[in-house]
């Protein structure tokens, strides 16, 4: 690509800007390592800077709109080792004065670090965990989710199976955990919408299943009736293997196949190009949902400094939770925070690895107050203190 | 949807009254080409290959060559009308979307998306004369009639960046509502209007002041409001109506520009973002992206007369009388 930005040129312009003394808006990235065992598909590597590369793409972006309002923009990174203190490295952050905080961190850890007393003036925005219980019994005022939960990807999906009425579903779980929670996410979304489980079954082979796909998968397959076969293998460790090995000629949908994701590449509508371009020259890789998600609770600090004009902690938390607070998040429609579990409402592509297939909420499923809300958790099935 | 449209129009073609002559320039996004439309017979009479993803289009003030934003191919083309060759490129910093000529006939405002800069060339020389760093993606540009400021929109950061022409500096920045697309200076540059995609608004700013003055808000029954995304705008010479389209929601609103009143709502092709008056200011086409066509609206009548097919994903409009 040919290049003709003229640095000094532009550098001297800078200068001359009509900007006050920079007020510096502090953020800080809390991770901790994942002690994740190996998968069979491993052709896509785990980026080692996953979420946090969405984080540092959102400083850049909030840094070029305050250098027109006076506002810098700072990250400090921390990540705690697998079997490291959350707690101890949270507050030591608190203490040097830290108060947003974006976190990647397991379900546990972050429900822990919320509830600490030194929590009590800090705001959290979970952008590694997408556990539906952080949502419905363990939110906090402090904690703010801007990765869907798996409820919102499954409704996402159930919206679109139904609405094409392909609704005889066959759910084939893995055995981890976080198979078992996105499978109860997506009965749950079957009952809502009008899908049906007509069987499920639960993935016990632990051999490699490369070489023998071919065997084993249609007879997993075999004598059910169904549209769809919905298949929660989060961590990708069989769940690529089952297209084109099915007993009959059926799709695959969940974890693999038609993936309902809070951020893929192949979204490009809504301006969204520009941000896929921006990250991906910066960090030589596609964004991803969890960078996406960092990316955009960075962006709400930022998008409350610019609209509130001040660095007050106080104020800008509570902009960010009001009804007056509204980003633009490449989706197609503004993006606000739920008052009811502090949940990021946001629209959610279905994507295949080469192709948008759809945007939910799907037309035709509506809502009293928004139609995004029709994803995941809503007001009354939700129990916070 | 179209089909309801074309069929009224058909009918109603028959009594419209002779249109004006000229000639319609429509860029195609995904087709990398430019449909040319005759303003009387309203067909097609021609596709002019041009660079990669074609966006912004605009005439020099003689009306003898057309600037086109390639925005992929990181190029401001120059096209001869007379011939429909392209004369030669013209630097442009990277990934150009929109831009804005000067009165002078000379200098090119232009908004470089990826960038977060305006580069100014200078047509003549086919230099880059200054870069200007602005908000996170520049898309919007206008310069005002009597060629004092030029203004950028931003995107994400959400402002209007005010550019002296004479110094070539930025002297001001106005915060609008999410996602600003597209600005316009009324005829006496007494107002910026400002359109903004997410926000759903039109910010009517007062150029003295650089303070917005009025918002403008849209409403269309049975489509719910965050589908009505403004993007492209028209105002009449007169200062009496703005067009403003409404992307996703697929209807051009039609605004009284002195009370601000939204008067009318036109329903257009799918995604519509820009648009183009005729010199007479009897016709208005605007560019619909989806659907692939042009909708020819009947300003007076205020009724949608007809849809012209063209390339893939038409963007941006250009008229010569």
């Amino acid at each position: 690509m040919r290049r003709t930005v003229l640095p000094a040129l532009a550098l001297s312009c800078l200068l001359a800007l009509p900007v006050q003394a920079a007020e510096t808006v502090r953020l800080a990235w809390l991770g901790k390592a994942r002690d994740l065992p190996p998968v069979l598909s491993n052709l896509d590597e785990i980026p080692a800077d996953k979420g946090l590369a969405g984080a540092r793409r959102g400083i850049a972006d909030n840094a070029t709109t305050g250098r027109f309002t006076g506002h810098a923009y700072a990250l400090s990174e921390t990540t705690v080792a697998v079997d490291g203190d959350v707690a101890a490295a949270f507050k030591r952050l608190v203490a040097a004065g830290e108060r947003f905080f974006v976190a990647d961190l397991p379900a546990a850890d972050l429900a822990a670090v919320a509830a600490l007393p030194e929590a009590a003036d800090t705001l959290i925005f979970n952008a590694g965990a997408p556990d539906d219980a952080l949502r419905v019994t363990g939110c906090r005022a402090n904690l703010l989710h801007t990765l869907p939960s798996r409820a919102m990807l499954a409704d996402a999906l159930a919206q679109f199976l139904v609405k094409k009425r392909w609704t005889d579903w066959v759910l084939v779980v893995g055995p981890a955990e976080e198979d078992r929670l996105f499978a109860a996410a997506v009965e749950r979304a079957a009952k809502r919408f009008g899908g049906r489980i007509v069987a499920r079954k639960d993935w016990q082979w632990d051999h490699d299943i490369r070489r023998t796909a071919h065997e084993e998968i249609p007879l997993v397959t075999q004598g059910v009736d169904y549209d769809m076969l919905v298949v929660a293998d989060e961590r990708g460790d069989f769940g690529e293997y089952v297209a084109y090995n099915t007993w009959e000629p059926k799709l695959v949908a969940g974890t693999q196949g038609l993936v309902p994701a809070a951020w893929h590449r192949v979204v490009e509508q809504w301006g969204a190009v520009q941000l896929q371009n921006r990250f991906a020259e910066d960090h030589g890789r596609a964004m991803g949902p969890e960078d996406y998600a960092a990316w955009a609770a960075v962006r709400a600090v930022g998008e409350a400094v610019t609209r509130t004009k001040t660095t007050d902690f106080a104020t800008l938390r509570d902009f960010i939770r009001s009804d007056a607070f509204e980003l633009a998040g490449f989706k197609g429609r503004k993006l606000s925070f739920r008052a009811w579990n502090g949940q990021l409402r946001q629209p959610i592509p279905l994507v295949t690895a080469r192709s948008l297939v759809a945007l939910a909420p799907v037309e035709g499923f509506l809502h009293h107050s928004n139609e995004m809300d029709t994803l995941g958790h809503d007001a009354p099935e939700v129990s916070c203190p | 949807m179209r089909l309801p449209a074309l069929t009224l129009g058909l009918g109603l073609l028959a009594a419209l009254p002779a249109h004006a002559s000229g000639t319609l320039y429509v860029s195609n996004e995904k087709d990398d080409s430019l449909s040319i439309i005759d303003i009387a017979t309203l067909e097609v009479v021609g596709t002019i290959p041009v660079g990669q993803r074609p966006r912004g289009i605009t005439l020099s003030k003689d009306g003898s060559v057309l600037y086109i934003c390639a925005s992929d191919s990181d190029t401001v083309q120059v096209l001869d009308l007379k011939t429909g060759k392209i004369l030669h490129d013209l630097p442009s910093g990277e990934d150009p979307e929109q831009f804005a000529l000067h009165p002078d006939d000379r200098h090119l405002y232009i908004a470089n998306e990826d960038d977060a800069i305006v580069t100014i060339v200078d047509v003549d020389s086919r230099q880059v004369v200054q870069q200007i760093e602005v908000g996170v993606e520049p898309e919007g540009m206008a310069v005002s009639h009597d060629g004092r400021y030029a203004v950028n929109t931003s995107e994400t950061t959400n402002m209007v960046h005010w550019i002296d022409t004479a110094t070539k500096q930025l002297v001001a920045n106005t915060l609008v509502d999410q996602r600003p697309r597209h600005a316009v200076f009324d005829r006496d540059d007494r107002r910026l209007w400002v359109s903004s995609e997410i926000g759903g608004t039109v910010s009517v700013i007062d150029v003295d002041s650089k303070e917005i003055v009025q918002t403008i808000a849209f409403a269309l029954p049975n489509i719910h409001k965050d589908q009505i995304q403004p993007v492209g705008m028209e105002l009449t010479r007169d200062g009496k109506l703005a067009f403003v389209s409404l992307g996703p929601a697929n209807h051009v609103a039609v605004v009284d520009a002195q009370t601000y009143e939204v008067l009318d709502y036109l329903l257009v092709g799918r995604r519509v973002w820009h648009m183009a008056l005729t010199p007479d200011e009897k016709t208005l086409f605007t560019a619909n992206g989806v659907s692939g066509d042009v909708s020819v609206i009947d300003v007076e009548d205020r009724k949608v007369v007809k849809s012209i097919k063209v390339g893939r994903y038409p963007w941006g409009l250009a008229i010569t009388p």
